[in-house]
């Protein structure tokens, strides 16, 4: 069995030491691989999950990519606490440490450039939901589910009821839209001049997802640290002003979303 | 984790970490792409994102709940496109004996078809 090496982020050499027993991918510890005065972060993984072949499969496998992501987060995560890391995206594998030094140097300007451009700063992520205010289970499907809805109509009521009903359902329902909308939308743009720059992502699904009501807004925010607290006060504030919409905050996260390398090095050929 | 002073502290994370709706949607969507030594299919990555885009809370509520498409989807199941693989066998096998079974049939057809189109494109140049 061969290690490869597995690299979760891009930094620069850290002034206060990574936490000592700091685990990765599959449970194995995270270590600092310097070149030209940067630093990959990265762990020892077995091709026995990581090559091709393997990984093909892996990725299909809930419960691995679960895990998977999750110890990626984690590293993330506990270098967000000690500097701005760029996080690469999942299963960035490379055969070994010169490998990744080959590709640091290769990539050093673009790095050293969104470093000094995400220094400081942290990705706050807000959801808007609409809660389903009339309560009924069906109501929320919307367009292009129709499996799932028309079936909660009561039993013993005549065809005009019925279509009076629903038509009455339809009209508040989209009165609902019209404000989620509208509240979205005076949210995301005072959210956006608290912040040097947003990402509008696409909704998650609420059947999926397991949270409550439908997800109108998912958007993250680029913000520095030292004005997270006023966003998230901000945020706050909004959090419970309409009945039917709930916001919600996740952060803060490393800027996942605004290391902007993604586009020129996906068409990148290698 | 341990979250310096200067930060507020982790928000919408219950216990045991972020909702990993969340964390997949960065982890898998977002981030700098590089391609490694190990090539994987970013066309697979950009499937897989968007399927689970959705996702999934936990795979068992989902379950639960009856959401279990993923295991009938060639995208998310080797098993399903294990089987998607076989029915299309069956289908190109089945296509082939008709082909060679009716093979005037299908000759003549095309002769038809082609042949008033023929006459104009010599016209052209």
């Amino acid at each position: 069995m061969t290690a490869l090496r597995y690299v979760y982020a891009v930094c620069r050499p850290l002034t206060a030491p990574l936490q000592a027993e700091l685990r990765g991918v599959a449970g194995a510890p995270a270590r600092q691989l310097e070149h030209h005065g940067l630093i990959a972060v990265v762990s020892q993984v077995p091709d026995s999950d990581f090559s091709e072949e393997a990984l093909r499969t892996r990725l299909e496998d809930m419960d691995w990519l679960t895990a998977t992501a999750r110890a990626h987060q984690n590293v993330i995560d506990a270098l967000t606490g000690v500097t701005t890391p760029l996080p690469l995206r999942m299963a960035t594998v490379f055969r070994d440490d010169s490998a990744v030094r080959v590709m640091m140097e290769k990539r050093e300007d673009a790095f050293r450039h969104a470093l000094d451009r995400l220094d400081g700063r942290v990705e706050w992520g807000v959801k808007i939901f609409m809660e389903n205010a009339d309560g009924e289970g069906g109501g929320d499907g919307g367009e292009g589910t129709g499996a799932r809805t028309g079936s909660a109509a009561p039993k013993a009521m005549s065809g005009r009821d019925y279509l009076r009903q629903r038509r009455m359902r339809t009209t508040a329902r989209e009165e609902q839209w019209r404000q989620v909308e509208e509240f979205a939308r005076r949210l995301h743009k005072s959210l956006s001049a608290q912040a040097e720059d947003s990402r509008l992502h696409a909704p998650q699904n609420p059947q999926l997802s397991g949270a409550a009501g439908r997800n109108v807004l998912n958007a993250a925010y680029l913000v520095p640290r030292a004005r997270s607290e006023e966003f998230v006060t901000l945020v706050d504030r909004t959090k419970d002003d309409t009945p039917g919409i709930r916001v919600e905050l996740t952060g803060p996260w490393a800027a996942y979303s605004f290391t902007g390398l993604a586009e020129e090095s996906a068409g990148e050929p290698t | 984790m341990t979250t310096p002073a200067r930060l507020p502290d982790p928000y919408g994370a219950p216990a045991g970490g972020a909702n990993l709706a969340d964390i997949l949607e960065r982890v898998l969507d977002k981030g700098i792409v590089i391609a490694g030594d190990i090539k994987i299919n970013l066309l697979d990555i950009e499937l897989l994102t968007i399927k689970l885009r959705l996702v999934v809370a936990s795979v068992d509520k989902a379950k639960e709940m009856g959401i279990d498409w993923w295991e009938d989807d060639p995208a998310l199941s080797s098993r399903a496109r294990r089987q998607e693989l076989r029915r299309e066998n069956a289908e190109l096998r089945a296509r082939l004996e008709r082909l060679e079974g009716g093979t005037h049939g299908e000759e003549q057809e095309l002769v038809e078809g082609a042949a008033p189109r023929t006459p104009r494109r010599e016209e052209s140049p």
